[in-house]
């Protein structure tokens, strides 16, 4: 202890604080300051950075979901727009189908209305043919010879069968 | 060829670790010694290289890198001498260059006031550089107060302008740049390690910024000059009790002159003891306040200067063994302990650094609870 107080030496003790508070001082304005500041806003800086990526990261997600969410929606409309549509397709194909066994089935009644008509007409009109022929074959008959019983038997079986051919 | 390598070895050492070569020249000549004449020698060498190590250790006012004897046995000092400031009661300011001194030998004269350099201090004198002994051989001539600037100052003054230079560079790069260039890729990290891990645990965010300008300065400052006092010019800055008194008052005085209520509650009213023991615990609560920045000094002082001597004795052995086993293991341990003291320069400044803060912490808490 005694050689320690021995060796101090007033004159570095002073220069060294000297010195030293003046290097501080100094590098304070010069160096830290800046260099802390700098660092400082350089972390501040990629802290943002990070919290707004984060953010942007949670945007994207919710957007995603978002998305997924109309995605969905939209899937539903067009099922249901898809089911209405067969709905409507086969409604209209049912009707036709129907309007066609309607008319069809009209216009068969109407062709057999026509037919029995034109049959009855038909039947009419043979009617009068096969009158008017048997008073022709009679006509004949009697005009040909009425002398032959046996003659004019065979001709009007002859007639007769002609007529059931025709 | 033994001798040659021994010598060789001796001056890559000496080169290494920054031992002013004396010694060579003597190891050299020792060698040719008779062998009665050895023991005597020895013990004679064991003295140099005690004051060697010792005048080491100790600040100069001229700056010496080395010295040595011719083969005329003359010394010759290499180095250059430095600025002498000294305030006298009688004639007041003198200034002077240190070579007047001639490193001791001769009395320098200025304005009619004689100084004499003896055992590194200037002590007022006659003409005839008459020394005055007491009963334990200690000089009783008049000091004048010495403001020299010594080998020490011009080292603190270099160190200085380096940081100063270091740094400012960096800064600047800063403004062109968000990253660091160059060496302060290596500097900012330990700017960062200072800031998290020593000043924002210890003083809190609130006040830290207040600190971090003598922190960072402290802790470089110690680390620089005790790793360049390693180095071959190295100058121990760190083992003069003055530069680390002048250190440590200053964390004293910052600590005491920023300190809030609370801090000054601690120590004059201690809360939640017995007032007979408040009482008891202001004179031990204000010596506390002296102790710690008081350990930071002798830590620090102690440290470097024990480790300086270390080395140096282990390197001063080899002198003393020179033979094939004494000296290579003397140059082992005195690499192992070098990388140590390497270690030790950034561990004193990592405890002084930590320690400050600690200090300003204490004194700038805000809630009392322990």
């Amino acid at each position: 202890m005694e050689k320690l107080i021995e060796q101090f030496s007033l004159g570095l003790f002073f220069w060294q604080s000297v010195l030293f508070v003046a290097l501080v001082l100094l590098l304070k304005k010069f160096a830290w300051k800046p260099i802390l500041e700098a660092v400082n806003e350089r972390e501040e800086g990629i802290k943002n950075a990070l919290e707004s990526a984060e953010e942007a990261k949670k945007e994207m997600q919710s957007l995603n979901a978002d998305n997924e969410r109309i995605l969905k929606e939209a899937r539903a409309e067009r099922d249901t727009l898809l089911k209405e549509a067969r709905e409507l397709k086969d409604k209209i194909i049912a009707d036709a189908k129907e309007d066609a066994q309607e008319q069809a089935t009209g216009i068969i009644d109407a062709a057999k209305a026509a037919i029995e008509v034109e049959k009855q007409a038909a039947i009419a009109d043979l009617k009068t043919q096969v009158a008017h022929l048997s008073i022709d074959i009679a006509e004949k008959v009697v005009k040909q010879e009425l002398s032959a019983k046996k003659d004019q038997l065979e001709l009007v079986d002859k007639m007769l069968g002609d007529v059931t051919l025709n | 060829m033994r001798r040659d390598f021994l010598i060789k070895k001796i001056t890559f050492l000496l080169f290494l670790v920054s031992l002013v070569s004396m010694g060579q020249h003597h190891g050299d000549a020792h060698a040719q010694h008779d062998t009665h004449k050895t023991e005597e020698s020895d013990s004679s060498l064991k003295v140099e290289i005690k004051e060697f190590i010792n005048h080491h250790l100790q600040d100069s006012h001229d700056f010496g890198l080395f010295s040595y004897e011719d083969d005329h046995g003359k010394e010759h000092h290499v180095g250059f001498s430095l600025p002498v400031i000294l305030f006298d009661s009688e004639t007041g300011l003198n200034v002077f260059s240190s070579s007047k001194f001639h490193h001791g030998a001769t009395v320098a004269e200025n304005n009619g006031s004689h100084y004499k350099l003896y055992h590194g201090k200037i002590y007022k004198t006659d003409a005839q550089g008459t020394i005055t002994y007491d009963d334990h051989h200690h000089a009783v001539n008049a000091k004048p107060i010495d403001f020299s600037i010594t080998k020490n100052v011009v080292f603190i003054f270099v160190v200085g302008v380096l940081m100063f230079l270091i740094f400012t560079r960096m800064a600047k790069n800063y403004k062109t740049s968000v990253l660091p260039k160059g060496f302060g890729r290596l500097l900012e990290p330990i700017i960062l390690y200072v800031r998290d891990d020593i000043a924002i645990p210890n003083i809190g965010h609130k006040k830290y910024k207040n600190y971090m300008s003598y922190l960072l300065t402290v802790f470089f400052f110690v680390w620089i000059v005790n790793l360049l006092g390693l180095t071959p010019v190295g100058i121990n800055v760190t083992n003069n009790i003055a530069v680390t008194l002048s250190l440590a008052l200053i964390t004293y005085l910052l600590t005491t002159f920023t300190a809030n209520k609370n801090y000054w509650g601690h120590i004059f009213w201690m809360p939640g003891v017995p007032t007979p023991m408040k009482i008891l615990l202001i004179p031990i609560e204000l010596l506390g306040t002296i102790i710690k920045p008081f350990s930071l000094m002798i830590r620090l002082y102690a440290n470097i200067t024990a480790g300086h001597i270390v080395l140096m004795s282990i390197i001063g052995m080899m002198f003393i063994f020179k033979n094939w086993i004494g000296s290579p293991l003397s140059f082992g341990l005195a690499f192992a302990l070098s990388l140590l003291e390497l270690l030790v320069a950034a561990l004193q400044a990592y405890i002084f650094t930590m320690l400050s803060a600690l200090y300003f912490g204490s004194a700038v808490e805000e809630h009392g609870d322990h």
